[in-house]
């Protein structure tokens, strides 16, 4: 076994595109879940209506594309109101089917050959990138620190999508504490007492749909530069889990818990696997054990092992407040 | 100028605007560095637009969860995609079968005399298999005769990926939609009452512990592996496999119950704890499943090729007509089971109130218990129904479990017989819609019909108001 090797992949990827995606998905659920008590199994969607929009904005309609960026924000408002306006009244686990259905119903209308001008059927569609990385200042060569460099193009990536982490949730602490986030923590907590307030319950869940929503699009944007396409299939209720595995691991409804949650959890996932790589090549793991295939499958066993033993031992995460966390279906 | 709308829409976002004047400052300056962020991006707009098309791509491959550094390189294609081609149980030789990729074509293969085609790709991604019409011998024809070409999505370390290509007499002749329209309803009828073994089973356990299992698609394809495990792996024929596994299943639903749901309602887990807990099971699951059954997905040994028997305007399979008729049988028992006995009394009883179940008497846990053991027993059973039509997969579970949710939401959350209209329902329409929007958008039909029906009638058409609360 190298554990050089196993040391340098997952120090790579600890701020490598997949934790950058994450991250921003995550902080998004954790505005729906974490402060506002939504059950939104579908981030999924948002994030490919982020993905779709540039891609297919550049592509099929042929916009510039700083123009695409808000056309897959609004895409992904859109989707928000399409969700909200019909479902927010209805109970927590009713909301979860609802929105997970739209992704599914987002991600098979993608990939079907009805709309394969639009979205490129199942195949999906490349060669929307090129406007966002002409704006790289920086030249070619190697960026970084030791096994954490990446080559021009992804350092870019990795930038401003880092940036957009800060900012994203800057703007969620400074909401949070705002009288608007003590309203959505009141929802979270009480419904019906922030509606005897006086509160518009409904308008407050809606606007946190979209915000998160449209933290979501970001997430698919860095997605679908990172990998200079898009592919419907990657757009499956997996990565809406992902996300939720990361953001409980950090700690639902604190600021920092998605994002340090989406760094370590896929810094663990990638070491894991890379441990799993490693000793398999030494010969330590028979084939009636485990496959040299199935290592990538191992990944999501994990992530279903990590949301059960958190949800049942540990459910505010590594910096959450257990008091914060009192969910319940209504 | 294009930074506007998004920095106003983050304003009226705030809705009130907050007391303290420090935060309100910060905020406009996180506001003003996110439309910084914009404006850098939308800055170089029309560079972008006047920029030649052909992207350098960072070096990421397009794999979801693959990460780049972890992809081993220079390793052999071991991916495929595979088939056999049979008409009513005769193998089909000497047909040619081509794969495509972007309109590309990767490979061909022709079948052999047992009528299996394999093609090897460069790798994980999605490709299209194309059928040769003109190479099928005289009176073959497919059984839909526009389903020449399958999209086959090869992931990472599958093996062969299965292109099922459907052959049968012919029977599209005039395939106006009326012609079409009995043999559909035939088709959703099956398909419907095989939901139904899932959603009754789904909505008794939402019913008497209140638990929106996610797992639940897991169930059946665990029924429908376990089954296939014990037909082709031991050698038994399918009909005692089944009635083996059913048992098999029940039991390990009973323990599944005793070793995880119900210390999970003793410590007080919120039910959204446990929803959660139920996607974390369905994934461990799932993939398990994946390790050890591995990707490709197989056939029984025994019924899976067939000859449709003609009944009038529609011609069924005759393992279908088992499979109708052994679900109409299930079903039935367990409605009026629920209705006659004692134990499907003191089942309704905790369903409508736990609390006022147990102060007369009743054993919550054991009611829970034998629920848990029934839901998987006849998800077990719909598991090994749904795998005859549709082949044992991994995912076989995970592509049913929304169309159960839609089928129990439907009929009304917590009723028996609510499930099995909803889930008739789901079935025909499923395949009805074919007649109007394209096959491969039917589960998106439904799925719209899901959504729908919560919004308007969240109670489901036999559910009564209050229960839903």
């Amino acid at each position: 076994m190298d554990f050089g090797v196993i040391f340098d992949r997952s120090v790579f990827a600890l701020f490598a595109d997949q934790s950058l995606i994450l991250a921003l998905a995550a902080i998004g659920l954790n505005v729906h879940f974490g402060y506002t008590g939504l059950l939104n199994f579908g981030q999924v969607g948002f994030a490919a209506m982020g993905a779709y929009g540039i891609a297919s904005g550049v592509t099929y309609l042929e916009l510039p594309f700083g123009v695409s960026l808000l056309l897959g924000i609004a895409l992904a408002v859109l989707l928000a109101l399409l969700l909200g306006v019909p479902t927010l009244r209805l109970r927590a686990d009713y909301l979860a089917i609802v929105t997970i259905a739209s992704s599914e119903v987002i991600r098979l209308t993608a990939r079907s050959a009805e709309f394969r001008e639009q979205t490129g059927g199942s195949s999906g569609l490349g060669g929307f990138a090129q406007g966002f990385y002409d704006l790289n200042p920086f030249g070619p060569g190697s960026y970084g620190i030791g096994p954490a460099s990446y080559d021009s193009n992804r350092f870019f990536l990795l930038v401003v999508g880092w940036t957009l982490v800060v900012l994203c949730s800057l703007l969620v602490f400074l909401l949070m504490r705002s009288p608007w986030g003590r309203v959505l923590r009141g929802i979270r907590e009480d419904e019906d007492a922030v509606r005897s307030l006086g509160k518009n319950v409904v308008g407050y869940k809606m606007q946190s749909l979209i915000l998160g929503g449209v933290f979501g699009a970001f997430s698919g944007f860095a997605f679908a530069l990172a990998n200079s396409s898009v592919q419907p299939d990657n757009y499956g209720t997996q990565f809406t889990f992902l996300a939720f595995a990361a953001m409980i691991l950090g700690g639902a409804g604190r600021v920092i818990g998605p994002v340090v949650g989406a760094i370590l959890f896929q810094t663990l996932l990638v070491l894991v696997e890379n441990v799993l790589i490693e000793a398999k090549g030494a010969g330590y793991i028979s084939d009636a054990v485990l496959s040299g295939n199935d290592i990538g499958a191992v990944r999501f066993v994990l992530v279903g092992v990590v949301l059960m033993a958190l949800m049942i031992f540990r459910p505010q995460g590594l910096f959450g407040d257990k008091k914060e966390l009192a969910l319940d279906a209504r | 100028m294009l930074v506007v709308p998004s920095s106003t829409r983050e304003e009226t976002a705030l809705g009130h605007r907050p007391a303290v004047p420090a935060p309100r400052r910060a905020l406009r300056a996180v506001l003003l560095g996110l439309a910084a962020v914009l404006l850098l991006l939308t800055g170089g707009a029309p560079a972008a637009a006047q920029a030649p098309p052909p992207p350098p791509a960072p070096s990421a491959p397009a794999a979801p969860s693959a990460d780049p550094s972890a992809a081993p390189d220079g390793e052999e294609p071991v991916e495929g995609i595979a088939g056999t081609l049979a008409n009513a149980g005769e193998p089909v030789e000497g047909v040619e079968i081509a794969v495509e990729q972007d309109g590309q074509e990767v490979g061909t293969a022709t079948t052999d005399e047992q009528g299996r085609w394999r093609v090897p790709v460069p790798g994980p991604g999605d490709y299209t298999v194309l059928l040769d019409v003109e190479t099928l011998p005289e009176g073959t024809d497919l059984r839909d005769e526009d389903a020449s070409s399958r999209d086959v999505t090869v992931r990472e370390g599958q093996g062969n990926a299965p292109a099922l290509f459907l052959l049968g007499e012919g029977r599209s002749g005039g395939s106006s939609r009326l012609d079409r329209a009995p043999q559909l309803i035939v088709g959703g009828l099956q398909f419907g009452l095989v939901l139904a073994m899932g959603a009754i089973g789904l909505s008794l356990i939402f019913g008497t512990t209140g638990l929106t299992n996610f797992a639940h698609g897991e169930l059946i394809t665990g029924g429908a592996i376990l089954g296939y495990a014990l037909n082709v792996g031991l050698g038994l024929n399918l009909i005692p496999a089944t009635v083996i596994a059913v048992i098999v299943g029940g039991v390990l639903g009973a323990l599944l119950d005793r070793g995880l749901w119900r210390p999970l309602r003793k410590r007080g887990t919120s039910l959204i704890a446990q929803l959660v807990v139920s996607i974390g099971l369905s994934f461990v699951l799932r993939y398990l499943y994946l390790i050890y059954y591995e990707g490709s997905a197989r056939s029984y040994a025994q019924y899976s090729t067939q000859s449709p028997v003609d009944l009038g305007p529609v011609g069924v399979l005759p393992r279908d007509m088992v499979i109708i008729a052994v679900s109409l049988l299930v079903l039935v028992a367990v409605g009026l089971g629920l209705q006659r006995t004692r134990f499907g009394k003191a089942t309704r009883a905790v369903a409508d109130n736990p609390s006022l179940a147990a102060t007369s008497g009743i054993d919550v846990e054991k009611v829970n218990n034998i629920v848990w053991a029934m839901g998987t027993a006849l998800a077990v059973l719909g598991g090994i129904f749904l795998a005859l039509s549709q082949q044992v997969g991994y995912q076989l579970g995970q592509n049913a479990l929304l169309l159960l949710f839609a089928g129990v939401t439907l009929g009304g959350l917590g009723t028996a017989y609510g499930a099995l209209v909803g889930s008739l329902v789901i079935g025909l329409f499923t395949q009805l819609s074919t007649l109007f929007i394209a096959a491969e958008l039917q589960v998106v039909g439904a799925l719209v019909i899901l959504i729908l029906i919560l919004v308007v009638r969240p109670q489901g058409i036999l559910g009564s108001r209050e229960r839903v609360g």
